[in-house]
């Protein structure tokens, strides 16, 4: 789907890149044996190499190592056997060492590649450059006291996955496909819990615009976005700004931007003249980070099926549309109540419920697949009364909803309000002769040719039993009756 | 008593010829006599030292102890030591009490040693005089032969080496980043050796320059050296540098001999400038290694003359980063300001003195966008060189043979102005620590003006074992019986 600026000296388009920082999960820090749980008391997960006491050292958590690596063959991409440790050199509260050690010269995770789907049904690739493993800062808190800042250092020394995109986003559309889908990697590997409001998952947005066939032209970052939405907004904001300057004769500076939710626009952070000159060097606490093959390999067995691969397994296992499937698989708890609904029934038919009713209930109920009011295995016994003529598609409307609402079986709510559907053809024949005969103006219209009033009678039918009667038996004896 | 060798001395008392205790405050003693003259400790922790010799007393008694049981150290002001201040000798860590002890103390205490108290240093580490300490220059023992100016221990573990050839301590733990152990050793007449790097753990050592910072003992003998450093050494997993590797019975190295070992003497340590009381120092320990049945080999180390310009990019480009978090918020001394970066400037313009500042400076060049490939890259290319020749020249020969430093300790009054001049100390120290080889200092003699002077044995990687067989051989054949004018 195409995206475009309309400007006075013609079309824009946009190129975006995303370099999303995602926090590892892992019980312990980085280079330390420091707790990581979130919403722990102000400095309560510190060690003293958090802290960057004298004399203190990092050691590397093989944890943290594996999850990047997990993360790495989650997106296809070059596993580096041989990658290095960095130190990044500023000031600042929050940072204990005046250094992050990070990975810059030698990352451990090289060029992958993520697909995108997008609304219109088509989908795009979108490169991914690096993947490197860094310490997380501290906490400033400059809203405790009107004359000094506090510091919590909880967060300083978790271990973050940067992960680089190439410059190959172009709306503002696959952006936001591109992180919902990178979120759903990695929370299916289980290396991130990709949840954006707590932070783990934070985005710095690189953007820039310029006329079709031309060379790049500068960029601005808008850093630490930390929602899809305000990703999507803040790409559109900030290209119509470089818009609007190159338009009116200005010239687009490399800075650092932030964007602010409120207003609606992105404001200078600092400019590329006030940029830290960073001094990176590699670590000489750290040696090189070498990993075997053979350990690449067994974390590779270790992998879940990832959602392009369940995709393509749910279209072919159950007969799912591409949407359809593209919708299931985007939580793996989704998938898995799905999985268990098709088991052994219509594959098609249980998508339908899942994505319609079910989706819809718990939209209702406010809650989420995993606390679900009505099970898999439940929604699927519903099916099975279906299935087997019990009640018919209609009834089973209003079985759900009352399972939703009580949490019972279909069975026994069918059976305590006496929802059975009725094959008794005498019941039928008997319903449609009282309907015929209340409504002999209509049948007198019917016979003159006016066909469309079979559903009307259909209704009536169904009305008169309670909509318990078997559809396919109301209609052959609806025809029969009509002669 | 205080005259005794840590080898003497724990025979001495499991022979219970004396007291844990009795050792113990004979150097408390010796402390409060002459620390004052010397300034060899910023720190002494008398109830500390009596509480860990009665308890090795005890340990003695019931037969559990350990092989250093009794013996009293001095413990070099970098080391992290759990309850007792540690400084640096900056101003900067303020009142700093670790929570923990390092990784090589706390093997020392293991093995049941006794703290005597912590001893002075140049400021991080940083000098080869003891001149840029914040508590104050530490004085040599030895005078020139009438003479009474102070002279320097030598840097940056004068104090540990002070204290030692001054009889305040039986030996002392050292850190060498590019002499910083045998210099100081030279300088004072004792014995010291710097390990090989990843022999010793570093964790809880104050850093100075991290991928050069080796701890190691100075002690008045060779064998004293091997039974502490068999204490210190050994692999740690909180210090991913540190080498997981056997420690070998050091101390049974010291009585092998050097009869068949080739021993290389590299060409380039003897410039025409090297003074010839130096030299001919040399010359007499090239005989006597040849009269023990060593054979001499004439080798080549190529890069030596760039050891010295490496060095002084790699260390304080590693050490502005290591500094960085002497920054007054967690620890430390503080000095308030407007906001943060003037915190920053006030509490660090304060804290530091004038040769760290210079080599933060230079370190943060070397480092900066635009000069890293042409300094520190460069550098680390040189030093991929330095290691190399020695790799070539340990093909023919089994350990190298040098000087240990230029000159005789020099006065306090002649402290060089110019930085560079006082780099020079360094020249024969640093190519060592640039490959992480180990290196030991042992008193061979005197120049004429009575001053001690070292040689300086270099072996392989984790080869300390016929470094310590050379140099006990040069310690047998120099029967140096030398003291030093002041001491206990």
């Amino acid at each position: 789907m195409s995206y475009t600026i309309e400007g006075s000296t013609g079309t824009w388009e946009i190129v975006v890149g995303l370099e999303v920082h995602a926090q590892v999960i892992s019980n312990s820090k980085l280079f330390s044996g420091a707790a990581t749980a979130f919403g722990a008391a102000p400095n309560s997960q510190v060690s003293f190499v958090d802290a960057a006491f004298p004399g203190m050292l990092p050691v590397i958590n093989q944890e943290c190592v594996a999850q990047a690596v997990r993360t790495g063959l989650g997106l296809n991409a070059r596993i580096n056997l041989w990658s290095r440790f960095d130190r990044k050199n500023y000031f600042y509260a929050d940072l204990p060492a005046g250094y992050q050690i990070s990975q810059f010269a030698h990352p451990i995770i090289g060029t992958g590649e993520i697909e995108i789907e997008l609304a219109d049904g088509s989908t795009r690739t979108i490169g991914v450059t690096r993947l490197h493993l860094e310490q997380d800062a501290g906490k400033s808190l400059h809203d405790q006291d009107p004359s000094r800042s506090f510091i919590d250092l909880n967060r300083a020394g978790v271990a973050l996955m940067e992960i680089v995109s190439e410059p190959d986003i172009r709306t503002p559309e696959e952006a936001g496909a591109y992180l919902r889908k990178l979120r759903t990697i990695l929370r299916y590997l289980g290396t991130c819990d990709g949840n954006m409001e707590e932070g783990s998952m934070r985005a710095d947005v690189n953007v820039s615009v310029r006329h079709a066939g031309e060379e790049f032209r500068t960029r601005c970052e808008v850093k630490n976005v930390n929602s899809i939405r305000f990703v999507m907004q803040a790409i559109e904001a900030e290209a119509k700004r470089q818009v609007e300057l190159w338009e009116s004769g200005g010239e687009v500076r490399q800075e650092t931007r932030l964007y602010d939710p409120g207003r609606g626009e992105t404001r200078s952070m600092r400019s590329k003249e006030d940029a830290h000159d960073y001094r990176y060097f590699p670590d000489p606490d750290l040696p090189p980070l070498i990993i075997e093959q053979a350990w690449v390999e067994e974390l590779r067995a270790g992998l879940p099926e990832l959602p392009d691969a369940k995709r393509a397994r749910l279209m072919r296992q159950y007969g799912l549309p591409a949407y359809d499937a593209g919708v299931l698989v985007a939580e793996q708890a989704i998938a898995d109540f799905y999985e268990t609904v098709a088991a052994g029934r219509d594959g098609r038919l249980a998508g339908n419920w899942v994505t319609g009713d079910l989706f819809a209930a718990l939209n209702r109920t406010g809650k989420d697949i995993a606390t679900s009011p009505v099970s898999a295995q439940a929604l699927g016994g519903l099916l099975d009364l279906m299935a087997d003529g019990t009640i018919n598609g209609r009834i089973a409307k209003e079985v759900f909803e009352a399972m939703v609402e009580t949490g019972g079986a279909a069975a026994d709510i069918v059976e305590a309000k006496g929802l059975r559907q009725v094959t008794d053809t005498g019941a039928i024949d008997e319903a449609v002769a009282q309907v015929l005969a209340a409504h002999a103006d209509k049948l007198a219209e019917y016979r003159a040719g006016k066909d469309k009033l079979f559903g009307f009678f259909v209704g009536q039918v169904m009305k008169a039993m309670a909509g318990k009667g078997n559809p396919a038996l109301v209609n052959e004896t609806l025809k029969k009756h009509l002669g | 008593m205080l005259d005794f060798s840590i080898a003497a001395a724990a025979d001495a008392l499991r022979a219970r010829k004396f007291s844990a205790r009795e050792l113990t405050q004979a150097h408390l003693d010796a402390i409060a006599t002459l620390n004052p003259t010397l300034n060899a400790y910023i720190t002494v922790t008398p109830e500390r030292a009596i509480a860990a010799a009665d308890a090795a007393d005890a340990a003695l008694a019931a037969g559990t102890a350990g092989p250093l049981a009794g013996i009293p150290l001095a413990i070099k002001d970098l080391f992290c030591t759990a309850g007792v201040r540690t400084t640096a000798a900056s101003r900067i860590l303020g009142t700093f009490v670790p929570p923990y002890e390092s990784t090589v103390t706390a093997n020392l205490l293991r093995n049941g040693a006794v703290f005597l108290g912590k001893a002075n240093l140049d400021e991080f580490a940083m000098g080869s005089s003891n001149m840029t300490s914040a508590h104050g220059p530490v004085t040599n023992p030895w005078r020139r032969a009438g003479d009474d100016a102070a002279l320097v221990p030598g840097g940056s573990s004068g104090g540990s080496a002070a204290a030692v050839a001054g009889h305040l301590a039986m030996g002392a733990t050292a850190t060498d980043t590019g002499g910083s152990i045998r210099q100081p050793a030279s300088f004072c007449g004792i014995a010291g050796i710097k390990p090989t790097y990843g022999r010793c753990s570093r964790w809880g050592i104050v850093a100075f320059a991290s991928s050069l910072d080796q701890a190691g003992p100075v002690a008045r003998s060779v064998e004293d050296c091997a039974i502490l450093l068999g204490s210190m050494a050994g692999f740690d997993p909180k210090d991913s540098t540190s080498v997981d590797v056997a420690v070998p019975d050091f101390r049974a190295a010291c009585a092998r001999g050097v009869k068949g070992m080739r021993i290389g003497i590299p060409r380039e340590y003897r410039p025409d400038s090297l003074p010839a009381e130096i030299a001919a120092l040399w010359d007499q320990g090239i005989s006597w290694l040849r009269d023990a049945g060593a054979q001499i080999v004439d080798v080549s180390l190529p890069h030596t003359r760039y050891g010295l310009a490496t060095y002084y990019i790699v260390a304080p480009a590693e050490a502005s980063s290591n500094l960085a978090r002497y920054d007054g918020v967690r620890f430390g001394a503080r000095v308030d300001g407007q906001d943060l970066i003037d915190l920053y400037e006030r509490t660090r313009a304060a804290g530091f003195g004038d040769e760290v500042k210079r080599r933060i400076m230079i370190g943060t060049y070397v480092l900066s966008a635009g000069y890293y490939d042409a300094y520190y890259l460069r550098a680390q290319k040189v030093r991929a060189l330095i290691l190399r020749d020695f790799t070539e020249a340990f093909a023919k020969v089994d350990a190298l043979l040098t000087p240990t430093a230029p000159s005789a300790a020099f006065a306090q009054g002649d402290k060089p102005t110019d930085p560079v001049r006082m780099y020079l100390n360094d020249v024969f120290t640093v190519p060592a620590s640039m490959a992480g080889i180990p290196g030991m200092s042992v008193p061979a003699g005197l120049d004429a003006s009575g001053l001690p002077l070292g040689l300086q044995v270099l072996g392989k990687h984790f080869d300390e074992a016929s470094v310590f067989a050379v140099c006990a051989e040069l310690e047998r054949a120099a029967g140096f019986v030398a003291k030093p004018a002041l001491r206990a």
